[in-house]
């Protein structure tokens, strides 16, 4: 498959080949990922939206390696610099995780052990993957809660988490992903949990900090604003799958897969006060009852019968790639109309 | 019905048990103790707690596989009053039952009573039943049903303690475990108490204690069900170590802890069947309680679906 | 912090009063003390003169101050049984009881714990499981009946252990222990395994369910997701986080067992402050129920304390707060 459009010639940091993720339950195999595929170029902020259940915390999550079982990689490839790690042995994965690669999850207050000093926890990180020694680690401790903005270091480094407000929280969560110098930091939906005043900050500092320290991030929400402000290139995860990505820019204003644009429409925008927003109708489909062909084609105004039968992969389609027959010189065939059935 | 009964099959809760061999054996064994505990009078072939029945001459039978003194008439052995073990098994498993499940619904009714009233009066009606419960929560359970039934004792005569022993140890064993009940029901009435729904009732002159009642109990069966199920187990220990140590059934209508009390006293002379066999059938009896009820808990926890 | 403490002494003081009222009317109420102590021929005069020297008539609760006042100095009346003062059977018996109490939960916390962390780390595994159904049969089998077949199995067929009795003490003082023998030490081992069996049944299904938990909270998946070694998770931060609200319910537990011990000591004609209780509780003889009673409550206030303030000690949220609440280790 040829690389997608990057900012610069460099070889992928992150490959994910064709990734199927799979639940096995009393109702059978559930496809949670459906063959999703996409880079991340070093240094490059990857949005990854979708409503809940599209898919996209998984994804996030068979990438560390830390899918809960009984879920499972039924399929594809992780490469991380050219070497998988999607097949790794559990010790080999854990020396990737922290030091190659980061994450940042949703909630601050359950994410941080509330019988440890912040410092503690910073310190313990720190030495896992560097041969350094208690005072230097401490050292470095200081300088990155100094980075992420904690006023008072010096004596909050001994403070525990529950001493700490939400947004500071949060910082401090930062500072442990990135202690160890990791190359691409998976963030799972890290303002949802937080005050709206604060988000704003905890996004500004994530962006600053991880383009200082060179540092990848998939960024993995739900929120289209959060990806407008911070990312480079968004992907628009749908039931499992990708329907479209490309640079963020234009995937905004001139989006190429009509559940995008849908999105897009429902997003209420200041500058265009008095219009009607738009809305899909129905709702993302059950793991259990997706529909054959393309996904999305119950709710799709511009359906038609080749949607319905066959499933559409991702192809060109404005600067980016949408998997939509829109986009094929075939087109979709005859028009369907008939919504009825959402 | 049929509706209903597929509607069961059909549900999480019965694919859970039907996944879990082990349930399903502890659910069959209850039951077949069950059944055949409570059909001994037909199904025991003797009658071992009839004076006229028994003789002496048939006393320290030992079972019948065991050794060559045997006899398949007493297949499971006898005591040394010539009593056969197996069918006083039987009638003792039956009482073992009937007080372990009287005493739970005994200590449900006292508990769900107590807890709706304290939670809804409020005031110091609440602050003296929670009071109580805290000074009687200090102590466990045993005891509290051991104290009971020594005040029992010193009020009425040795006779009349006899006779009506199954009640003295039922009430002693039920107001030993009323305390979870209460706290647990308490506890959601005062979520609801405060809730509009109630306070509208107020307004157009209904009862609220009916709306309580309505409402309250149905949000409160699960957790109950939870600690009845963890308690059966409990209540039919507490008997039969009450039995066990004289103070519970007497030998004139015994459970399984009064008939392993009985052949305690033999063990040591090397005649183990009269002790064992009760102990066997106790230990299977409690343990198919614990696993249906362990089963029963993990289905109904919402955490672990 | 100071404010904590002193409002859970007075908490402690409340209950043992509630409890001391409990005993009280046990001691004056239920039966009648005079009926124990005299003939049948006794005239109702002398009786009634009996009475009034004793106090008997006097307004309740100017017999309940005095009933506290006596109970603290250790003095409980007389045994309707044997007539010996109560106060110094319970003393003489209560060595007995806490070595007992004091090995079981040994065995209870050095097995039991262990044993829940590993069937917590590696549920599925068989051994594991083998473990769990262990325990489950643990759980099922009455305390006496679990004496009753150690007995038959290491005592009358094997001939390994004594079946009943303290075996051979020392006294030191008061205190008449059974460390300092062989024929003590053997004694000991069957009835301690018996009163703690229940209890480690019971705490390594709670360490096991509190570490199952833990590792599925949000803070070890980030601790994972940190690189951090199996060790650094399992015993660092999910074994410190299981232990912490199993603090309290162990030591309420292991309080319990001196109470729990009456069922042991008397399948073991074991001749502690239990055995003497359920003696008592056969006979009717009030004082010593009371007095039972009373010491009980004592040592579960005790005990009730001590925990809250270790809770107290070791969890730092607390120690903000103020202690206002309890709050789960995760």
């Amino acid at each position: 498959m040829p690389p997608l459009d990057k900012l610069g010639n460099n070889p992928p940091l992150l490959e994910v080949k064709n990734l199927r993720v799979e639940f096995p339950t009393r109702r059978g195999t559930l496809l949670a990922v459906d063959d999703v595929s996409f880079d991340i170029a070093p240094g490059e902020v990857l949005g990854v939206v979708g409503e809940s259940g599209a898919g996209k915390s998984l994804t996030g999550n068979a990438i560390i390696g830390l899918l809960e079982p009984p879920g499972r990689i039924a399929a594809g490839e992780i490469r991380l610099e050219g070497r998988r790690i999607d097949n790794l042995p559990y010790e080999e994965m854990r020396k990737v995780r922290g030091a190659r690669i980061g994450a940042i999850f949703q909630d601050p207050l359950t994410s941080l052990n509330p019988l440890y000093s912040v410092g503690r926890q910073l310190i313990e990180t720190i030495q896992t993957h560097m041969p350094v020694s208690a005072s230097q680690a401490r050292q470095r401790a200081l300088e990155l809660l100094k980075e992420v903005g904690i006023p008072g270091a010096e004596h909050r480094i001994d403070h525990y988490p529950h001493q700490f407000s939400g947004g500071m929280r949060q910082r401090v969560v930062i500072a442990l992903a990135l202690c160890a110098g990791p190359r691409l930091i998976v963030a799972d939906e890290p303002t949802t949990a937080l005050d709206v005043s604060i988000q704003a900050q905890i996004i500004a500092l994530l962006k600053r900090l991880c383009r200082e320290h060179g540092t990848a991030v998939m960024l993995v929400t739900h929120d289209m604003g959060v990806i407008a402000e911070t990312a480079d290139r968004v992907a628009v995860m749908y039931a499992g799958r990708i329907a479209e990505i490309g640079p963020v820019r234009e995937v905004i204003k001139n989006a190429q897969h009509p559940y995008t644009r849908g999105l897009m429409g429902s997003i209420p925008s200041l500058g265009h006060r008095g219009e009607r927003l738009t809305q899909i109708d129905g709702s993302m489909p059950r793991l259990t009852e997706i529909p054959k062909g393309c996904a999305f084609n119950p709710r799709c105004p511009q359906r038609g019968e080749r949607c319905l039968v066959e499933r559409p992969d991702l192809m060109p389609a404005g600067s980016g790639r949408a998997a939509c027959w829109l986009h094929d010189a075939r087109g979709v065939g005859a028009p369907v109309k008939d919504l009825a059935h959402a | 019905m049929s509706a209903w009964l597929h509607r069961l099959t059909d549900s999480d809760i019965w694919w859970s048990f039907k996944s879990s061999w082990l349930t399903v054996v502890a659910a069959v064994a209850t039951l077949f103790i069950i059944l055949v505990s409570f059909l001994s009078p037909i199904l025991a072939p003797h009658t071992p707690f009839d004076p006229a029945t028994i003789s002496l001459s048939d006393g320290l039978k030992p079972p019948v596989l065991v050794s060559a003194d045997g006899e398949w008439t007493f297949p499971l052995g006898t005591d040394d009053q010539g009593r056969d073990v197996l069918s006083s098994i039987m009638y003792g498993t039956r009482l073992s039952l009937i007080v372990g499940l009287a005493s739970v619904v005994v200590a449900m009714i006292m508990g769900i009573a107590l807890g709706l009233i304290s939670g809804y009066v409020g005031g110091t009606t609440d602050a003296v039943i929670m009071r109580i419960a805290d000074v009687q929560l200090t102590f466990p359970a045993i005891l509290v049903a051991l104290l009971i039934d020594g005040i029992v004792r010193g009020l009425i005569s040795v006779k009349q303690h006899d006779e009506i022993a199954v009640f003295v140890i039922v009430g002693a064993i039920g107001l030993s475990f009323w305390v979870q009940y209460a706290r647990t029901v308490r506890g959601s009435v005062l979520v609801e108490k405060n809730k509009e729904y109630v306070q509208a009732a107020r307004v157009i002159g209904l009862s609220p204690m009916l709306i309580m009642v309505r409402h309250v109990l149905p949000n409160v069966t699960g957790p109950v069900l939870v600690i009845a199920t963890l308690n059966l187990g409990l209540a039919i220990i507490s008997e039969a170590t009450l039995s066990f140590l004289g103070v519970g059934l007497p030998s004139t209508q015994p459970s399984l802890g009064t008939l392993i009390r009985i052949g305690n006293e033999l063990l040591q002379s090397g005649e183990w069947w009269i002790t064992v066999f009760p102990g066997i059938t106790l230990a299977a009896l409690v343990l198919a309680v614990n696993l249906l009820g362990d089963w029963l808990r993990d289905a109904l926890n919402p955490k672990l679906r | 912090m100071l404010v904590f403490i002193l409002r859970r002494l007075l908490q402690s003081v409340a209950v043992l009063l509630a409890v001391g009222v409990v005993a009280f009317f046990l001691f004056r109420y239920v039966g009648d003390p005079i009926n124990a102590m005299v003939g049948q021929d006794t005239s109702l005069q002398e009786r009634e003169q009996l009475r009034d020297r004793l106090g008997l008539n006097d307004p309740a609760p100017v017999q309940f101050l005095k009933f506290l006042g006596n109970a603290a100095q250790g003095k409980f009346g007389l045994s309707y049984r044997t007539s010996e003062p109560v106060g110094r059977m319970i003393v003489e018996r209560l060595p007995a009881t806490i070595e007992l109490s004091f090995c079981a939960a040994m065995f209870v916390l050095v097995f039991g714990i262990p044993m829940g962390v590993y069937t917590g780390l590696y549920p599925r595994h068989w051994s594991s499981r083998l473990l769990q159904a262990i325990s489950l049969i643990g759980v099922s089998l009455p305390t006496f009946l679990i004496g009753i077949l150690l007995i038959l199995f290491f005592s009358v067929i094997l001939h390994w252990l004594p079946s009943f009795g303290r075996g051979q003490t020392v006294t030191f003082g008061w205190w008449t222990t059974n460390f300092a023998t062989i024929s003590g030490l053997k004694a000991l081992i069957l009835p301690s395994i018996t009163l703690g069996l229940f209890q480690l049944t019971l705490i390594m299904r709670l360490v096991r369910s509190e570490m199952l938990e833990v590792m599925r909270t949000d803070y070890i998946k980030f601790a994972r997701a940190r690189g951090l070694t199996n060790r650094a998770i399992n015993f660092g931060h999910a074994l410190k986080n299981t232990l912490v609200p199993v603090i309290t319910v162990a030591g309420l537990q292991l309080g319990a067992l001196i109470a729990f011990a009456l069922v042991t000591e008397t399948v073991f004609a074991w001749p502690g402050v239990g055995q003497l209780f359920i003696q008592s509780v056969q006979f009717s003889d009030i004082p010593v129920m009371a007095a039972y009673l009373m010491l009980i409550g004592l040592l579960f206030v005790v005990i009730n304390l001590i925990v809250d303030l270790l809770y107290f000690a070791v969890d730092p949220r607390l120690r903000a707060q103020g202690g206002a609440a309890r709050v789960s280790g995760h």
